[in-house]
């Protein structure tokens, strides 16, 4: 027994292969097979298969025009897209949604409280927050990008190897990975600035590789299940290259819950980052990113607190949109 | 059952010394210019120096010798308890840590304990909750507390519980009353990850085939969900005890940094704010160290809990 | 309700047993979707005091809904949208307070206490639950907690009738005795991993015993058990009840079991009753068409409870000079799972071949090492020992890259057509990756292939772009041998290709394979624990326990005068066989036979 197996982000992947391969034939209760497929059901119609209606539309088309409907009849879900996309335009043309300069300094207005004028109120300079919100929006969002990237590509590529090769290959590098999760992805990253120093780039970095052992633990997990499945065997059978069945079988069917993940990680990411520019180890100023706005605004949390609390507010509903998606395309892919 | 609990043991220090290795490698081998870093903790700028005076200075810090030797002194040093030289600050590493331990402990202590509460607490009420509204409320909840940066909890709190109500002090050490946030700010996040693992295994566990059989005797719906719902409920949730207790001292480095704690969080910030290597690699090898025993005691608790491990074991002894 | 079944709307049951339970018009359907799916539909039924009724239907037909809502163990999602369900209790002179039954109390005329069902709330039905109606669950592997020992599960269906101190102790290995469970005192103190599956389902009628119920209701006992451990429960449960005077409500999908165990069979469809009547006269003159396709359909049922071979193969004929696989004394040995020392010998010294245009069986309850044999023959696993040679060709120790031209004469379908198709490919690609992992053909001519192969398969050419999850599960296993046929092979492995299927459907898989084998000269090994099934399709057959072969030779001479006891057991184990000769014997001698047991 491995106790490490765990990624705490991903409860889902503790799944137990045998039960997930059983499928409703062997669990045979009638309420589940009833509640099943319609057409599921009907194979104990008195034709004994009754053949599908003709009319229906069917195929890989239908099936993604129904799970795309299932989502849209989700207004929490729809919502969640919709700021997360928000966001994702801030972080490339954050002047479309502001006509304040940044870094530009008032005297005048400092630590005006939010108006109008000001969506999130000024600074102790007069800056505008909204403003200065939005283009942390750029460094930050492009920081949980490169993190997401060294994670998506490092964990997938251990977690594919170690599991599809399996033997003394996964043995090796999994005891690697149960070595990296033994640092707190906190502090491995806190090395990893001490050793390349301050700056946005360094931050990426540090929380990317915090952040892969648990992705290539789940990627691994999601890819042993899959190759044990009998659609495999059967590929393998019908003289299919291990390779084909890599990229044809394994990767598509092992994708749900890894995409499920990074979409989580991606989350955690941002936290991580705003958390280590909170710190001081982010980029200089005057540019701001987010963790360093709310760091800055500590100073004046009597008399304004807004200027931590709203760029706060701002980077929370930023990670309760990416968890609350996740979550959907969690129940969705049970 | 010996052989298992010594096998064990023996596993955790490689892994122990493993991770150490690790963060050695970073700290030493990825500056692109180690010396210029170490130094530059110490106050003293490498481009002003005459190769004599740099000469000595490396020397002074023990960087003039090869890195595997480095290491080893090092691995040697920290197997007898001596951490090294803090760079910025000029005292032994060790010393440090001992001032700032105790904050850091008494914090995590009630952080961790309040997270396992609150967060098997929610779980268990959420699945036995069958008023819908409610019951969903409950599920989303840890969703909630898992998406707001500490940092900012903490400043929501102090900004509530200090400057509106007065109730707590904003920062410092003293009394009890200055644990309260901090350990809260810590426990939200904690608790509602394992809330989360928690309601998934209830989830799965109440819906096993064993849990109809104890309905079909008569038995309540509260006594089948605490006889035959909550162990095995908790035995996955068990394996990412470890995890979270690592999550509880990382979190302790963001809180103290808010709440001004002279905790090792604290120390920690301040180290990686002066680029000062030695305590930097003597805090994360002692992180790894908590999550390698508290995993370990996971491992070994876990038999007693699932008879069906201790079997295999007993299976493994005989044959 | 058909025209057929109006005359059943109130049910025939003895005249001298009161009703112990009234069905009457029950209607429940699942909500999903916010649309609620209607699973049953209009039933009539009753239970006498200690009468056996057997239920039996397809999946999908109701039968553990009615089971469910009688237990009021429905899942959320269930609704009961009319009807009443009423439990005829009566007074218990053994606990006086009784179980809490005040609410919608009802005296009859013979001043029994009748409780409804439907509507009633939790605290009368847990009031009910063990005491009233016990459960002997389906799959006795996860039925019981794995994390409590024997004796506390029992006693606490034991202390809910307020017994405890030492009589609960003794109570606890009394019902466990009663149940059938060697040397109660060590079981009580185990953990249900360290019992066999069969011991654990006896566990759980000592669970369903230990509350003294009126009525037990087994939903599919013993249908995740070998043959021969089923019919010893089975026998062992009928006894019980019968001389404890409990009724019996059997859940099955079988309906040779249904015919050998009740006193009446009701027939499920669709959330209806199609027919109901005695086992004999059910079997004889069935008045439904879908009765009497289950009966063509049950192999143990249409022939009166024998087993009659599809194929007569002269002695002489058997062995074949030019087989198109064969084994030769081929062993497999496992090392032991984790660290132990030591290894599991899975198969020892068992030779197979298989003929041209024919189908050899291997027949075993699990653990017979039937199915690593297969997967030898398919080259997925090597042999420890013994030699394997295809069609003349010696493979053995040959590695699956020098083999794979000559493996494409071999091709496997797998048991659980849900898991064989890849959920992402559409029927088409299924079929046709064979065409394109051998490079065979473009992409017009693999299409063309693939019509040709469902058509085959007698599945319209419309079904290349749908994906698997739209099929049903006879079709998915259509799909699955048509990707088999897709490179012509000369022999199909078959992996219990019918056991996940419902009865009706299996017996148009088999036709399907007997048909295809004569218009393609096909050659099957087939792999099944199923006797009849085996006698359906098979020329040739071996039957393996414990990884030794027992015995082999044509299906008719092995079936029909088997010349060793594990045969023979096998084949007085397979269900249908009382049912038929109920119909000439009194039923009274065959309780007392089952009584003895």
């Amino acid at each position: 027994m491995t106790v490490s197996v765990a990624h705490i982000a991903s409860p889902a992947t503790g799944t137990d292969p045998a039960a997930t391969g059983a499928g409703p034939v062997t669990s045979g209760a009638e309420p589940a097979a009833t509640g099943a497929e319609p057409v599921t059901s009907g194979a104990g119609s008195a034709a004994g298969e009754a053949l599908l209606d003709e009319s229906q539309p069917g195929g890989r088309r239908a099936n993604l025009i129904a799970s795309l409907r299932t989502l849209g009849s989700r207004p929490g879900f729809v919502v969640a897209v919709l700021f997360i996309a928000f966001v994702m335009v801030t972080a490339f043309a954050p002047g479309l949604f502001t006509s304040h300069d940044p870094y530009a300094t008032a005297p005048a207005d400092r630590l005006v409280s939010p108006s109008g004028g000001h969506l999130f109120g000024t600074d102790e300079l007069g800056r505008d927050l909204w403003s200065r919100m939005l283009h942390g929006s750029a460094l930050t969002i492009k920081a949980t990008l490169i993190a997401l990237g060294i994670a998506i590509v490092a964990g997938l590529a251990l977690g594919v190897i170690s599991g599809f090769f399996g033997g003394l290959v996964d043995a090796v590098l999994m005891r690697g990975v149960d070595v990296l999760l033994a640092i707190p992805s906190l502090l491995m990253a806190l090395s990893i600035v001490t050793a390349l120093g301050f700056g946005t780039v360094p931050v990426a970095v540090a929380v990317g590789v915090g952040i892969v052992p648990g992705f290539a633990r789940t990627t691994r997990a999601e890819v042993l299940r899959v190759k044990t499945l009998p659609y495999v065997e059967a590929a393998r059978g019908g003289g299919a290259s291990w390779l084909r069945v890599l990229l044809r079988h394994v990767l598509p069917n092992s994708w749900g819950p890894v995409a499920v993940l990074a979409v989580l990680d991606t989350g955690i990411a941002i936290i991580a980052i705003a958390s280590l520019s909170f710190l001081g180890f982010g980029a200089a100023p005057p540019t701001a990113e987010w963790g360093t706005l709310i760091s800055a605004g500590r100073n004046y949390l009597v008399t304004a607190p807004w200027v931590s609390l709203l760029p706060g507010l701002f980077v929370a509903m930023t990670v309760l949109s990416l968890n609350h998606i996740s979550k959907t395309l969690q129940e969705l892919e049970r | 059952m010996t052989r298992y609990i010594l096998g064990r043991f023996a596993q955790a220090l490689v892994v122990l010394w493993a991770a150490y290795t690790v963060t050695f490698a970073v700290l030493y081998l990825l500056p692109s210019d180690p010396v210029a870093l170490q130094l530059g903790a110490a106050g003293i700028e490498t481009d002003k120096l005459t190769p004599e005076q740099l000469n000595t200075a490396m020397a002074q810090y023990g960087l003039d010798r090869p890195v595997l030797n480095q290491y080893f002194s090092h691995l040697w040093g920290f197997l007898h308890g001596d951490f090294g030289d803090s760079i910025s600050k000029q005292q032994p590493v060790a010393d440090l840590i001992g001032d700032r331990l105790g904050p850091t402990v008494a914090l995590s202590i009630t952080a961790a304990t309040l997270s396992l509460v609150a967060g098997m607490a929610l779980a268990y009420l959420a699945s036995y909750m069958r008023w819908r509204p409610a019951r969903l409320f409950l599920t989303r909840l840890p969703s909630f507390g898992a998406s707001f940066p500490q940092f900012f909890i903490a400043l929501l709190l102090i900004q509530l519980l200090s400057f509106n109500l007065g109730w707590l002090p904003a920062t410092g050490v003293k009394g009890w009353k200055s644990l309260v946030m901090p350990s809260i700010t810590i426990s939200l996040l904690t608790a509602s990850m394992l809330a989360q693992v928690l309601m998934r295994s209830f989830d799965d566990t109440l819906r096993q085939p064993y849990i109809v059989t104890a309905r079909a005797k008569g038995l309540s719906r509260a006594a089948v969900q605490w006889r035959h719902g909550f162990r095995n409920a908790l035995l996955p949730a068990l394996t990412i005890l470890g995890v979270l207790v690592g999550l509880t001292v990382t979190s302790a480095i963001v809180v103290e940094t808010v709440f001004s704690r002279n905790g090792l969080g604290k120390l920690a910030q301040e180290a990686v704010l002066a680029q000062d290597v030695p305590v930097v690699l003597a805090i994360v090898s002692l992180a790894a160290a908590v999550f390698v025993f508290v995993n370990l005691v996971v491992d070994l608790l876990y038999p007693l809990l699932d008879p069906r491990i201790v079997q295999g074991r007993r299976k493994v002894a005989s044959s | 309700m058909t025209a057929g079944t109006s005359q059943l709307t109130s049910p025939p049951t003895s005249p001298l047993v009161s009703p112990l339970v009234t069905i009457r018009d029950l209607h429940v359907g699942y909500v999903r979707r916010r649309r609620t799916a209607p699973a049953v539909r209009g039933v009539d039924l009753s239970i006498g005091s200690g009468e056996i009724v057997a239920l039996v239907g397809e999946s999908g037909s109701g039968k553990s809904t009615i089971a469910n809502t009688i237990i009021g163990l429905l899942p959320d999602n269930a609704r009961v949208t009319a009807g009443s369900v009423l439990l005829h209790t009566g007074p218990d002179p053994e606990d006086a307070d009784g179980p809490a039954l005040d609410d919608r109390l009802d005296l009859d005329g013979h001043g029994r206490r009748t409780v409804e069902i439907v509507g009633a709330r939790e605290k009368v039905l847990r009031g009910l639950r063990g005491r009233v109606v016990g459960l002997v669950p389906q799959d006795p592997m996860v039925g019981l907690n794995p994390t409590r020992r024997i004796g506390g599960q029992v006693a606490e269906a034991i202390r809910l009738r307020g017994v405890s101190g030492d009589d609960l102790d003794a109570e606890v290995l009394e019902f466990l005795a009663q149940a059938g469970v060697d040397n109660p005192q060590l079981r009580a103190r185990q953990y249900p991993h360290e019992l066999s599956g069969g011991l654990r389902q006896r566990v759980l009628i000592g669970i369903a015993l230990a509350g003294r119920p009126r009525l037990i209701i087994a939903d599919e006992p013993t249908s995740a058990l070998d043959v021969t451990v089923q019919r010893r429960i089975l026998d062992h449960l009928e006894g019980l009840v019968r001389e404890s005077g409990i009724s019996l409500l059997i859940i099955t999908h079988d309906l040779a079991v249904a015919a050998d165990r009740g006193d009446r069979v009701v027939v499920l469809q669709d959330g209806e009753i199609v027919e109901q009547g005695p086992p004999g006269d059910i079997l004889v003159s069935p008045a439904q068409d879908y009765t009497r396709r289950l009966i063509a359909a049950a192999p143990g049922l249409a022939h009166g409870g024998q087993i009659v071979p599809r194929f007569q193969l002269p002695p002489e004929q058997v062995a074949t000079p030019d087989p198109v696989i064969r084994l030769e004394n081929v062993s497999k040995r496992y090392p032991l799972p984790g660290r132990q020392a030591g290894s599991f010998l899975a198969l020892d010294g068992v030779s197979v071949e298989v003929a041209r245009g024919r189908t050899h069986a291997l027949v075993g309850e699990s653990g017979s090492g039937k199915t690593t044999m297969l997967r030898i023959a398919f080259g997925f696993e090597q042999a420890t020992d013994g030699r394997v040679s295809l069609d003349g060709v010696d493979i053995t120790g040959l590695g699956w890259k020098q083999t794979r031209l000559l493996r494409r004469k071999v091709q496997l379908v797998h048991q659980n057509p849900y898991a064989s198709l890849d959920p992402r490919f559409t029927v088409g690609q299924s079929i046709t990756e064979p065409l394109v992992s051998f490079r065979i053909g473009d992409r017009r001519t693999r299409t063309a292939r693939a019509l040709e192969l469902l058509d085959q398969v007698a599945l319209p050419g419309s079904y290349l772009d749908r994906l698997p999850a739209e099929l049903s599960g006879g079709q998915r296993q259509r799909v699955a041998i048509a990707r088999a046929l897709a490179l012509s092979p000369e022999l199909v492995l078959l992996d219990e290709p019918v056991s996940a299927l419902d009865v009706s459907v299996q017996e148009q898989i088999l036709e399907l394979l007997t048909d295809l084998q004569e218009r393609l000269g096909l050659s099957y090994l087939f792999v099944s624990h199923d006797l009849a099934v085996v006698a359906r399709i098979s020329h040739t057959v071996s039957v393996l326990n414990r990884g030794r072969q027992v015995e082999s030779g044509s299906v008719a001479a092995v079936f029909g005068s088997p010349s060793s006891e594990y045969t023979r057991e096998l084949i007085d184990a397979v269900p249908g066989q009382r049912g038929a000769t109920r119909q000439a014997g009194s039923r009274d001698d065959d309780v007392r036979e089952v009584a003895r047991t």
